[in-house]
């Protein structure tokens, strides 16, 4: 009785995960039908899915210091939304039961294109921004989050809502970082004496009142939102673009639209929202964003 | 180098305030440090105890602890100051425990005897230590007190740490500007052995003047 139970709620957890049946690929009845145990999809061979699905393992490059993203906390495994994004993946290739057939990676900012091109990893999700740079090394599938600089203040702070409000004001971010020379030029009006070496010293900076703004990638700013919860938030829209997207071979178009098939899915099903909502929205009490469309290059 | 002479006010400006920065704390320090010497030597037990207690602890953090021990620390039990007084307070009392050990090797040089004959004639501890211990005890410690200094200098760069804008802050900007390290670092150098070298050179003269003959 207690077994069926369980093998229910399973399949249930199943349905809702969406795990990838993809439009395009034959036979993709999708392990949503298999009620308990992994009835997987069913590729052409050649393809990396079939190669993986015979291998019964997929290597995941991830960031295990991302809080919130991919962050290998103590129970040794990495948690975190680019973590369930290529778990996404992984259901789509071989079915709901995951166990043993996924392993994680750290890749760093430095090495994610040449583990990807060295065969180390067959897929990177770590808070990867696609641009064109690294298109000429790697291809991307998605993006499937949309990061960008935005400010972090304190919860009852209602003189700055924006960018433009920063005039004046004293904001703080990490010294000869991307983020400042956005603030010099987007926000020239700005108070920028107070710089430090590391994002968590601004922070202390702005729970003691020194200065009052701290502004730099959402990603980390969500972090520290995390970490004192009811002590600040964020305003205003993001004003830089910083799309994520999953990196895998450049000349691997046919897993590439697998993995923009399987995002597609888990936008329209909801899967996306909910892994979002769960991973991110929720410790940092922030509403869950639209997806950004797939964008098939 | 031209990196560095485009950047020439900045330089100026980084040099002023790492100039002092070094010549505050030093004055904190010199002070402080007198102080504390005078209480490790005092006939007071508890006074003694204290100084010890101020030394040690101090001497034996590190530096960039201490800063933001104090810089982000104190600011929650409400004691804040801007990022260049937290500087000068932190790099003083830092340098005081050091200043402290000097001054006190250099009473312990002046013999006995002077001290013995000044309580015999009726001085309080106070005065022994003011009119006859420490004009001695000083005159001998002019060079260790002179390399403290140069130290104190090249500390301040700490600073940076906590948001002050001094020379290795002004390198570190131009630096992530331009991408022009080594010739930044050459005129970085050069700007503190400008501060150092000068500072080495008053010490001599000092020195000169305040020796005691014999």
């Amino acid at each position: 009785m207690h077994k069926k139970m369980l093998l229910a709620l399973l399949s249930v957890t199943m349905l809702i995960a969406g795990c990838g049946s993809d439009d395009t690929s034959e036979g993709g009845t999708g392990a949503t039908a298999g009620g308990g145990s992994s009835t997987p999809s069913t590729f052409a061979a050649g393809t990396t899915m079939d190669a993986l699905q015979k291998k019964g393992k997929i290597i995941i490059g991830t960031k295990f210091d991302q809080p919130l993203f991919g962050l290998k906390g103590l129970s040794g495994q990495p948690e975190g939304f680019d973590v369930e994004i290529a778990k996404l993946v992984a259901t789509a290739i071989f079915g709901s039961n995951l166990s043993g057939k996924t392993e994680f990676v750290e890749t760093p900012s430095a090495v994610r294109e040449q583990s990807i091109i060295d065969g180390k990893v067959d897929l990177v999700a770590a808070t990867y921004t696609i641009n064109d740079t690294r298109k000429q090394k790697v291809a991307f599938a998605g993006p499937y989050y949309i990061a960008g600089q935005s400010i972090l203040v304190k919860k009852d702070n209602t003189a700055i809502t924006d960018l433009s409000s920063l005039s004046g004001k004293k904001v703080c971010t990490v010294l000869g970082s991307t983020p400042l020379k956005t603030l010099q030029e987007r926000a020239p009006t700005a108070d920028l004496s107070i710089l430090f070496d590391t994002y968590s010293k601004c922070v202390e900076a702005l729970k003691d009142g020194r200065v009052e703004a701290v502004s730099t990638d959402n990603v980390i700013l969500l972090g520290f939102l995390k970490d004192s919860p009811g002590q600040f938030k964020l305003v205003g829209e993001t004003f830089t673009q910083e799309p994520y997207g999953i990196g895998v071979k450049k000349d691997d178009t046919a897993f590439r639209n697998f993995v923009n098939d399987v995002l597609d899915k888990a936008y329209r099903d909801g899967t996306w929202a909910k892994i979002f909502e769960k991973e991110v929205g929720k410790p940092t009490e922030i509403p869950t964003p639209t997806p950004p469309p797939v964008n098939r290059y | 180098m031209g990196v560095v002479f485009d950047n020439f006010d900045l330089f100026g400006r980084g040099l002023r305030t790492t100039a002092s920065l070094a010549v505050l704390s030093y004055l904190v320090a010199f002070v402080l440090g007198t102080f504390v010497a005078g209480l490790r030597v005092s006939p007071i037990p508890p006074l003694r105890w204290v100084g010890t207690v101020w030394t040690e602890a101090l001497r034996n953090i590190p530096l960039t602890v201490l800063f933001f021990v104090f810089f982000f620390g104190f600011t929650k039990i409400g004691i804040s100051y801007f990022p260049f007084t937290s500087s000068v307070i932190v790099l003083g009392c830092y340098t005081s425990a050091f200043v402290a050990e000097t001054v006190r090797s250099g009473i312990n040089s002046v013999a006995a005897g002077q001290a013995e004959a000044a309580r015999a004639l009726g001085l309080t501890f106070p005065q022994v230590l003011g009119t006859i211990v420490l004009p001695q005890a000083l005159r001998t410690v002019v060079a260790p007190l002179g390399s403290l200094f140069i130290a104190l200098t090249k500390n301040t760069s700490i600073a940076y740490t906590v948001a002050v804008v001094e020379l290795a802050r002004v390198f570190n900007d131009l630096a992530n500007q331009t991408g022009e390290a080594i010739p930044l670092f050459a005129g970085v150098a050069a700007a503190y052995l400008i501060l150092t070298l000068s500072s080495s050179a008053a010490i001599g003269v000092i020195e000169r003047k305040v020796a005691i003959r014999r």
